[in-house]
């Protein structure tokens, strides 16, 4: 019963930032949307080519985007939102508007790291933007632009751990989401790896002291430390180069150059430096530029 | 898809730990299942009434809201256990409740002509339980049992959501890598689950016919 009372204050502390965020920053008109309003291009669809997917697309007036739903500052959605906040959804609405796409049209779909290249590949969305690393494994089933974003994977421990870096890991119990590229490397380190389904199940593992320390991207650490500052916090240098790209089907490799031209002019026009303050920017770290970009084979 | 050869010792590592998930949880479950079930038909009101309790509870309650349970709402009330206690813990609390209803729909199997007559001819309390109703009982209960712990190896894979490194978690972190050999990856674990079921049908179907009774 505990654990039930708990938890809705946690959904509703969760809630009350949620709604605190969105009065921050909620410039958007209609109130339906919230973070940045980006500028659609309304002629868009005449400007791409016949037979491409972006002219399909831009035809329908519609697009649907695979982001994560559980990663604060990166993708989330509370049970009562009705559209995902972060920096991976703020990307999502500046490629769509590069498409005359409104924020409001776009059809958003969780995606954990488990289905992200099934989903692609099956069509059930056009676009993964979901703290998709860059692999070449994966290049070899799915396309992926970019990368927009860098980060590293790092460590979240209660204040006052004895862990203070990488090197301390050696036997402590260190949890992450299950099969995730994160948990491989902390094992490799000679810590205890425990698995869970989503980043909060395990952010609560640490909350209640019962495993040392949770790890991925640092990116998503921050969100998570933020939320709950007294507690929780952030240590160690990053240790791994995570380059976050946009992911989209293999079927339709024209969208790459799209992507990458897309992100570059955002970065150009303020756009992608907006979409990150507003998001990632508000746990306190600077605003990167967009890094070197892949070209499109 | 190499990835899955080379580290091939972390397969067999994450199903010895799926086979001590089942047999640690299996073992338990059968005692506690057969004290459950030996509740339920006993003369002892409390008890009984204790045993249809808990099965009605138990056996209503989805297997991953009893792991739930267990994982998050223990640590919550500051009860800190390791993380394969949990999980055999888990999942021996749900599968005890079918153990119990397993043995006694065997227990119910063996008419009361059996004891009635065993009574008349002179034997015992204990000779009636030990040498005729037991082990007709137990004949009975050999194909329900062994779906049980057929059911028991696929609800190991529950733990993998929690902290527990067995088969499934292990598949979701090779497909994870080897985002190319998903199908493969999958189907080379499929097996290792076949293998064990199949040692489980293949135990369960020498005990039938060793037990086979003339009729």
């Amino acid at each position: 019963m505990r654990n039930t009372l708990s938890r809705t204050a946690v959904a509703v502390a969760g809630l009350a930032l949620a709604v605190s965020s969105l009065a921050a920053c909620g410039k958007a008109g209609g109130g339906s949307s919230d973070g940045v309003d980006v500028k659609v291009d309304d002629n868009a669809a005449s400007s791409f080519d016949d037979g491409t997917k972006m002219k399909e697309l831009a035809d329908s007036g519609k697009i649907t985007i695979g982001v994560k739903f559980d990663q604060p500052g990166i993708g989330f959605k509370g049970a009562t939102d009705d559209a995902p906040t972060g920096f991976d959804p703020e990307m999502g609405k500046i490629l769509a508007a590069s498409l005359g796409i409104k924020a409001g049209d776009i059809t958003w779909k969780e995606t954990i790291s488990d289905n992200r290249e099934p989903f692609l590949q099956k069509g059930e969305v056009d676009l993964v933007i979901a703290s998709y690393s860059i692999t070449d494994d994966r290049r070899k089933v799915v396309g992926q632009a970019g990368p927009y974003y860098l980060t590293g994977q790092q460590l979240l421990v209660k204040k006052g751990s004895d862990i203070k870096s990488v090197d301390d890991l050696k036997g402590k119990e260190v949890c992450s989401v299950t099969g995730s590229t994160s948990l491989d490397n902390v094992e490799a380190k000679g810590a205890k790896p425990r698995g869970f389904d989503t980043y909060s199940e395990c952010r609560d593992q640490v909350a209640d002291g019962t495993v040392d320390s949770m790890t991925t991207d640092g990116a998503i650490l921050l969100g998570y430390a933020a939320l709950d500052p007294d507690n929780l916090e952030v240590v160690g240098e990053p240790f791994s180069e995570e380059r976050y790209g946009v992911g989209y089907s293999k079927d339709s490799p024209e969208m790459c150059q799209w992507i990458t031209d897309t992100i570059k002019k955002a970065s150009d026009d303020g756009a992608y430096q907006k979409a990150f303050e507003a998001t990632l920017g508000k746990s306190g770290v600077d605003t990167p530029d967009v890094p070197e970009m892949d070209s499109c084979a | 898809m190499d990835d899955v050869f080379s580290n091939f010792d972390l397969v067999l590592k994450a199903f010895g730990l799926t086979l001590e998930l089942l047999v640690i949880s299996g073992v338990l479950s059968l005692i506690l299942g057969t004290l459950l079930a030996a509740f339920r038909v006993g003369p002892v009101t409390v008890l009984a009434r204790f045993g249809t309790a808990y099965v009605t509870l138990v056996r209503n309650t989805p297997l991953l809201v009893v792991f739930i349970f267990v994982f998050f709402a223990l640590p919550k009330l500051d009860v800190q256990l390791p993380f394969l206690l949990k999980g055999t813990l888990a999942l021996t609390v749900y599968t005890s409740a079918f153990v119990c209803e397993a043995m006694r729909s065997g227990i119910n199997a063996v008419s009361v002509g059996q004891a009635e007559a065993a009574r008349a001819i002179g034997l015992t309390f204990g000779q009636t339980m030990s040498l005729v109703v037991l082990p007709q009982a137990l004949r009975a209960v050999v194909p329900p049992l062994a779906s049980v712990l057929i059911a028991l190896t696929k609800n190991t894979s529950v733990a993998a959501g929690f902290g527990l490194l067995e088969a499934t978690a292990r598949m979701r972190g090779f497909t994870n890598n080897n985002a190319d050999a998903r199908t493969l990856i999958f189907l080379i674990f499929a097996v290792g689950y076949i293998v064990i079921v199949e040692v489980i049908s293949a135990g369960a179907f020498g005990l039938e016919r060793r037990w086979r009774a003339a009729r």
